[in-house]
């Protein structure tokens, strides 16, 4: 007999959302296939990660950015440039409570200065305290309004302010944060739609992990909730899903050990990019739309892939 | 073909004998239909039945061993496309290639590599389970080093089409060994190789389609102990076939197709170990069986055995770490102790965040049933006896000086339980959330 192809038929469709304006726009999603196995052009963005706080960076970006290290536009504007990347993301890591507690203006301006550098769409992070970021992100999105940000992200403590001020008064794009769980992702999604934000203006971030530390979680997680959406249709999971895994690459020992922590293991670059380039890709294959690394070298590489995949 | 339970229920005697271990014929049938006991069991159903049956019941996808004794490993047999369907049984394997072109300084250097990469990770060895070896123009030579690796214990994957090269090194290989392989120029002659060493045949064509008329004619030539090259010439390709195949095999029933895959992401991105790094990631969740890259250090190493030992665990069995006391930061004897579950996510989510404080401490896993935090108290794994008896078992006491034990902000519950049961200790509550470990520690410290 011969070969004949074993079709997955879908008949659901992930949503198409444009993050950014004129020229500079992107749009991910869209796809209605598993990723890559399409012919709608299915093409994962891949985004570049900065923050405000860089102290505890890995040396080899010291060596890397220089003296931009310290000054987050100067910084954003030579990330993409190095790195080539579609989209970037900065993380206002100093308005944490616990840590420097900056004034969300101080934060703001980082924010619109960061935005002025660059020309490629802009996803903010906030600093991952709930109560903090409701504020920070709200006054993110009014200070940003009209050039269709990324709010990174909401999550069920706050995401009636975040979802009003960003996906509906300021007019900008919500990213729903959930703990690798399909549940409450699907949940997250609802409260937002209810509340009046559009679906097409949601993103998804479903979490992420390390490979190695639990990423069965996130493989099986971004399995499920693609099968939901294109198999069953479901559209409250039919949501473009955006991941950052910068934070958990570069977090773990693997990746911050140093070559007097640990010689045997060897040039700790080669080992942060490892574990960011193969956590990164699983997420590629697994179904992330979008993705964001912390190394231009893992941006480079992971854009190889996936022009490869593409062909 | 599938067979439902009732077809196999009237092949069977219909006694209720249950020699076959079940109360009824009935209840046996549908075991059967659904691959969990093989329909050889049952004493009574004739030979003929029982063929007809083994063949449709079979799981879709072969499993192919591949190496003997101790290298010995299993390939495929695969059930489902995605691990949440059920599980993923057999773990893809690793492999690095040398040629005979290589000077034998870089062979040596290769090989020190691969010895080199050799460790135990919750509970796993962590190794380059085979190694290809390139057939570039010296057979001699080529042999040669076929069977050093072999004799270095690794599975050798023999790279050439030409049956004669391939003949010669496979002796020196030992059992279990990989021909790659047959093409459609070659096949009757590589078949009658790997026959004859009893090894597995790796079978490449140009196009899928053309590799499922090959892998039939392998077939028929009788050889089914097979693996299949999912293609060198692009990452679209190779990806695209690797999904293809599998699914296939698992969706569309095709037999031909049911056997484990072999991907050369050294030749797909060659040179770039960054990218052959982001293929052997992608190709550990798609469908990848032999992996193969131009090197295995530790910056491909820990990502990708990290990443395999996930995703090839079991849905239904919860990874966990070894009860024990770790250390972090090279403690002195005066440092301060915490306390979790032995789930392999909740401790390397905390070990994660006591690495990054810098601090010097103790981390405390008592056996908790592989549970996280609140499931594992609310089952009365992690209770006040349970860590209090581990404390004292565990003599941990005599390791440090300090008598400050961190309890998981979750479980605050439990602080005047375990004050009563350890009264020389001091029962501190710390965060609920492990990302704040590190400030949390440090303000201690200070």
């Amino acid at each position: 007999m011969p070969y004949k192809k074993a079709e997955q038929k879908f008949s659901g469709k992930i949503n198409v959302c444009e993050i950014g304006v004129g020229d500079a726009a992107i749009s991910i999603g869209g796809e209605n296939s598993l990723p890559f196995l399409g012919t709608e052009g299915f093409k994962t963005a891949v985004g570049i990660a900065i923050s405000d706080t860089t102290d505890e960076w890995a040396d080899c970006f010291k060596a890397l950015y220089g003296d931009d290290l310290k000054n987050p536009a100067a910084l954003a504007k030579a990330a993409v440039e190095k790195s080539g990347a579609d989209f970037l993301l900065v993380k206002l890591e100093s308005a944490d409570p616990n840590g420097a507690d900056a004034s969300v203006e101080s934060c703001v301006a980082t924010a619109v200065a960061v935005e002025a550098a660059i020309d490629v769409p802009l996803v903010v992070e906030g600093c991952k305290n709930g109560e903090k970021d409701a504020k920070l992100l709200e006054e993110v999105a009014k200070a940003l309004e009209g050039k269709n940000v990324v709010l990174f992200s909401a999550v069920e403590d706050n995401y009636k302010t975040i979802g009003a001020a960003g996906g509906m008064a300021y007019g900008q794009k919500v990213s729903a944060e959930s703990a690798v769980d399909i549940n409450l992702a699907k949940q997250l999604n609802i409260l937002l739609t209810q509340l009046g934000v559009k679906s097409k203006d949601i993103i998804m971030d479903v979490g992420t992990a390390a490979a190695g530390y639990g990423f069965e979680y996130v493989a099986s997680t971004m399995d499920r909730i693609r099968l939901a959406g294109l198999g069953q249709n479901d559209e409250s999971l039919q949501m473009p899903i955006m991941t950052n895994v910068s934070n958990e690459a570069w977090g773990v020992k693997e990746a911050v050990s140093t070559i007097e922590d640990a010689p045997e293991w060897g040039d700790q670059e080669a080992r942060g990019i490892g574990m960011e380039v193969a956590t990164a890709s699983a997420c590629v294959v697994g179904g992330s739309n979008a993705i964001i690394v912390r190394h231009p070298e893992s941006a480079k590489t992971v854009k190889a892939l996936v022009a490869g995949i593409i062909g | 073909m599938a067979v439902k339970g009732l077809d196999i229920f009237k092949l069977t005697p219909k006694t209720n004998c249950k020699e076959c271990g079940f109360p009824t014929c009935m209840a046996f049938s549908m075991k059967a239909a659904t691959g969990g006991v093989p329909v050889e069991k049952c004493p009574y159903i004739s030979e003929e039945s029982k063929e007809l049956l083994s063949e449709a019941t079979a799981p879709p996808m072969k499993t192919i061993k591949v190496g003997s004794g101790d290298t010995e490993k299993a390939l495929g047999g695969e059930t489902v496309l995605f691990r949440h369907e059920k599980t993923l049984v057999n773990k893809n394997l690793f492999a690095v290639e040398l040629s005979d072109a290589m000077s034998d300084a870089d062979v040596d250097a290769a090989c020190a590599t691969l010895q080199k990469i050799n460790y135990d990770r919750i509970g796993e060895m962590m190794f380059v389970e085979i190694v290809a070896v390139r057939f570039a123009a010296d057979a001699a030579k080529f042999a040669a080093l076929v069977k050093k690796v072999a004799d270095c214990g690794k599975i050798p994957m023999i790279v050439t089409t030409d049956a004669e090269v391939a003949k010669a090194a496979v002796a020196g290989a030992g059992a279990g060994a990989i021909i790659m392989g047959a093409t459609k120029d070659n096949a009757a002659a590589m078949v009658d190789v790997a026959k004859a060493a009893d090894a597995v045949l790796g079978v490449s064509a140009d196009s899928i389609e053309a590799l499922h008329d090959l892998v039939e004619e392998i077939e028929k030539m009788g050889y089914k102990n097979l693996v299949l090259n999912v293609g060198e010439t692009s990452i679209k390709e190779a990806y695209a076939n690797a999904v293809d195949i599998r699914t296939a095999a698992i969706k569309g029933n095709d037999r031909t197709f049911g056997y484990p895959s072999v991907v050369f992401a050294n030749k797909l991105a060659p040179a770039n170990i960054n990218l052959q790094i982001a293929l052997a990631s992608a190709f550990v969740l798609r469908y990848g069986s032999i992996i193969v890259m131009d090197e295995m250090d530790f910056n491909a190493a820990l990502p990708l055995f990290g990443l395999r030992q996930n995703i090839f665990t079991d849905p239904q069995k919860p990874m966990r770490v070894e009860p024990k006391v770790y250390e972090f930061n090279k403690p002195t004897g005066n440092d301060p102790v915490l306390v979790t579950v032995d789930f392999a996510l909740s401790y390397f989510v905390v070990a994660g965040e006591i690495e990054r404080s810098k601090v010097p401490a103790y981390l405390a896993i008592p056996d908790a049933g592989g549970y996280s935090v609140l499931t594992a108290w609310a089952a009365g794994k992690f209770g006040a006896g349970v860590i209090a008896n581990f404390i004292k078992e565990a003599d941990v006491a005599s390791m440090t000086t300090s008598r400050k034990l961190i309890l998981p902000g979750k479980v605050a519950v439990l602080q005047g339980d375990l004050a009563e049961e350890l009264p020389d200790w001091e029962v501190i509550v710390g965060p609920n959330e492990a990302m704040q470990l590190p400030k949390f520690l440090r303000d201690m410290q200070a």
